[in-house]
């Protein structure tokens, strides 16, 4: 991560730590007992957070009307429960093909499936998940998962104190310490040196902005699309995890001096999907790189209306498929960005970059 | 793979390689054992078409019923000898197989590649009577918790070396099961967590001596592997196998598969003698 906690990190950062999903929580009919059923519960849901960190604050709108027994808290969407270790930004980015807000969720608080998710014993599960996570990503960056297993006591739980809070200063200053570097801190130095106002000089941003030849963890979530479809509006639901298709695969940089980008990388992992493309000219990302800055200070729409021009360039059919569209922390990136600044700014605090893929497929898959 | 330099992983189409290798020469040494075979995953469009992105699966491996009385010194010499018979024997011990009757233990295991660790991961599920049974697993973890597992390992080991290398006992997490996603079916497995792996397997097969002419060899991985996390559930391979992976390695392998606590300590002096020379192993 960024080594600036002086100034609580990047403008992008920023936005992604303060970044919140309404929810609109409905407890599932099966467990009302009281009439008038209770009111869904609204609440924000961080994006970098998890969902059962906030049943302390969902449960007191339902507890009265709760049938007896032990609680073992699952949510679903649309009859699909949700995994609970995928984070809550990256959930709503995958199953939310035209953002809905609030999000509705249906609670439950008996009934847990335990044939389909692992279980889930409140916060501490999710911090074990969270560690877990952390070491593997340490493991692809490092080669090792030291510097996770050495963190002391009180380092571990400020780490964990500063995700469940979202407070990036605090997790800056722990996470500093991880030593776990993607982009070189030239690169980062260098983002970092104006105010939150001003415009960065392209000229920052070009010669350094490269990533460091390695490992970087990405997982990615493939949304099939098999129907012929206008508008993400009309995407069918998820109705089961077998139409995700999950990649857990370090993304292999290596870093030969030309920009590598967002492009580049989700070549590298799907490669399949790029057959018919003939290769990005890196001349293109300095000029690219700096639209891709103010579209990330300005309003989501435009973001959105330029990341699909880019998709649809990308995305030339292969055979069977084409990606309609690729999702990171609720924006669609210009594929020409480095990939150095997405990661660097768009990635999550166990540093895991979550991408989030609509795949039209053009013949049936057979599930 | 350079001898000298080799860091205990391997790739995803080693692992391919290797994982058939194992499968054959599990067939040759015990045919009449449930057999390894690989698991293609479905075709996607952003998969190439090759048969190689899967994983190595056997099923319905009956293991023994744990009996109480099997937890004392004496009866685990007997224990050993019945828990290489997986199906169709019943051997008369104090610890009784049941040849397939009501009430049976099966177990499915998985060896699946890991991308980010690079090395094969366990993932294993339990049945009894058809239906799948997370309660023997919880059962069979608290046996071998009570045998294997870190509690006892930690009283008999601290006794003998030093502090430091406890700590680094405890720290590591030798072994560590816990229940996870499994990465192509969905569903919640239990797994043994890899982060250990790639030391574990290094300390194993650089040992190899015709490794250091040719490069480790892929096609012994799996047998060193798992002779390893087998133990965990008391599964040994037999003395045949061992012999396919050379005369030093065996040293190794043998303490693996018939004394987990002299593999522990072996590999804590190991890893003792890695530490003070190298500011990283």
């Amino acid at each position: 991560m960024v080594m600036d906690y002086k100034r609580g990190g990047t403008d992008a950062q920023q936005y992604v730590w303060g970044g919140a999903i309404p929810l609109q929580i409905h407890l599932h009919d099966s467990e009302v007992t009281t009439l008038p059923p209770p009111p869904p519960a609204l609440i924000l849901a961080p994006r970098l957070g998890y969902l059962p960190l906030l049943v302390p604050q969902i449960k007191p709108f339902f507890s009265s009307s709760l049938p007896p027994g032990v609680d073992t808290v699952w949510f679903e969407y649309r009859g699909l429960p949700l995994k609970w270790y995928i984070p809550t930004g990256a959930l709503f980015d995958l199953l939310c093909a035209e953002p809905e807000r609030p999000w509705n969720l249906t609670i439950h608080f008996r009934g847990y499936p335990g044939n389909m998710l692992p279980p889930c014993e409140g916060e501490d599960s999710v911090k074990w998940s969270f560690i877990n996570a952390l070491k593997e990503a340490a493991y692809i960056i490092n080669g090792n998962c030291k510097n996770i297993m050495n963190m002391s006591q009180s380092d571990q739980a400020e780490l964990w104190r500063s995700v469940l809070n979202g407070q990036l200063e605090a997790y800056l200053r722990v996470s500093s310490k991880l030593k776990l570097d993607i982009v070189g801190d030239d690169f980062a130095f260098k983002l970092n040196s104006t105010t939150s106002h001003s415009r960065q000089s392209t000229t920052d941003l070009d010669t350094t902005g490269t990533i460091r030849t390695g490992r970087i963890p990405v997982r990615l979530y493939i949304r099939t699309i098999d129907e012929d479809i206008d508008g993400l509006e009309d995407a069918p639901i998820v109705d089961s995890w077998e139409k995700i298709s999950y990649i857990n695969r370090p993304v292999e940089v290596h870093n030969e001096g030309k920009c590598f980008t967002l492009y580049d990388a989700i070549k590298t992992l799907l490669p399949e999907l790029f057959k018919d493309e003939p290769s990005v000219d890196s001349n293109t990302c300095e000029a690219e790189v700096k639209g891709g800055q103010n579209s990330n200070e300005g309003s989501s729409k435009s973001t959105e209306e330029r990341g699909e021009a880019q998709t649809e360039r990308a995305g030339l059919p292969s055979d069977s498929a084409e990606i309609k569209l690729i999702r990171i922390q609720g924006i669609e990136p210009q594929l020409e960005i480095p990939f150095g600044w997405v990661v660097n700014n768009l990635m999550n605090p166990e540093y895991y970059l979550h991408i989030c893929i609509y795949v039209k497929v053009l013949e049936p898959i057979t599930i | 793979m350079s001898h000298k330099s080799w860091d205990g992983t391997l790739s995803s189409t080693e692992f391919y390689v290797a994982a058939c290798a194992f499968a054959k020469q599990w067939r040759k040494f015990n045919p009449s054992l449930p057999q390894w075979s690989w698991v293609t995953c479905p075709k996607r469009p952003w998969i190439s078409h090759d048969n190689q992105v899967g994983y190595l699966s056997v099923e319905n491996v009956i293991l023994p019923r744990l009996s109480e009385e099997a937890d004392q010194k004496g009866d685990i010499i007997e224990k050993e000898e019945c828990v290489s018979e997986y199906e169709d024997e019943v051997v008369d011990t104090a610890v009784v197989v049941h040849n397939g009757g009501p009430g049976v233990h099966r177990y499915d295991f998985h060896a699946v590649y890991s991308a980010s660790y690079r090395v094969p991961v366990l993932y294993f599920r339990a049945y009894c009577d058809g239906k799948l049974t997370l309660y023997s697993c919880l059962q069979l973890m608290l046996y071998f918790a009570t045998l294997y597992g870190q509690p006892l390992l930690l009283d008999e080991i601290e006794k003998d070396i030093p502090v430091h290398s406890a700590e680094l006992l405890i720290k590591s997490k030798w072994t560590f099961m816990t229940q996870e996603e499994h990465p192509e079916l969905n569903r919640p497995w239990y797994t043994l967590h890899p982060c250990g792996t790639s030391e574990w397997m290094k300390l194993l097969l650089s040992t190899d001596a015709s490794a250091a002419q040719s490069g480790i060899p892929v096609e012994k991985y799996m047998i060193s592997w798992f002779s390893v996390v087998g133990q965990v559930f008391g599964l040994k391979l037999p003395f045949e196998i061992l012999n396919l992976v050379g005369a030093d390695t065996i040293v190794l392998l043998v303490s693996v598969n018939y004394g987990f606590v002299t593999f522990l300590v072996v590999c804590i002096w190991h890893l003792n003698i890695s530490l003070t020379f190298a500011d990283r192993y």
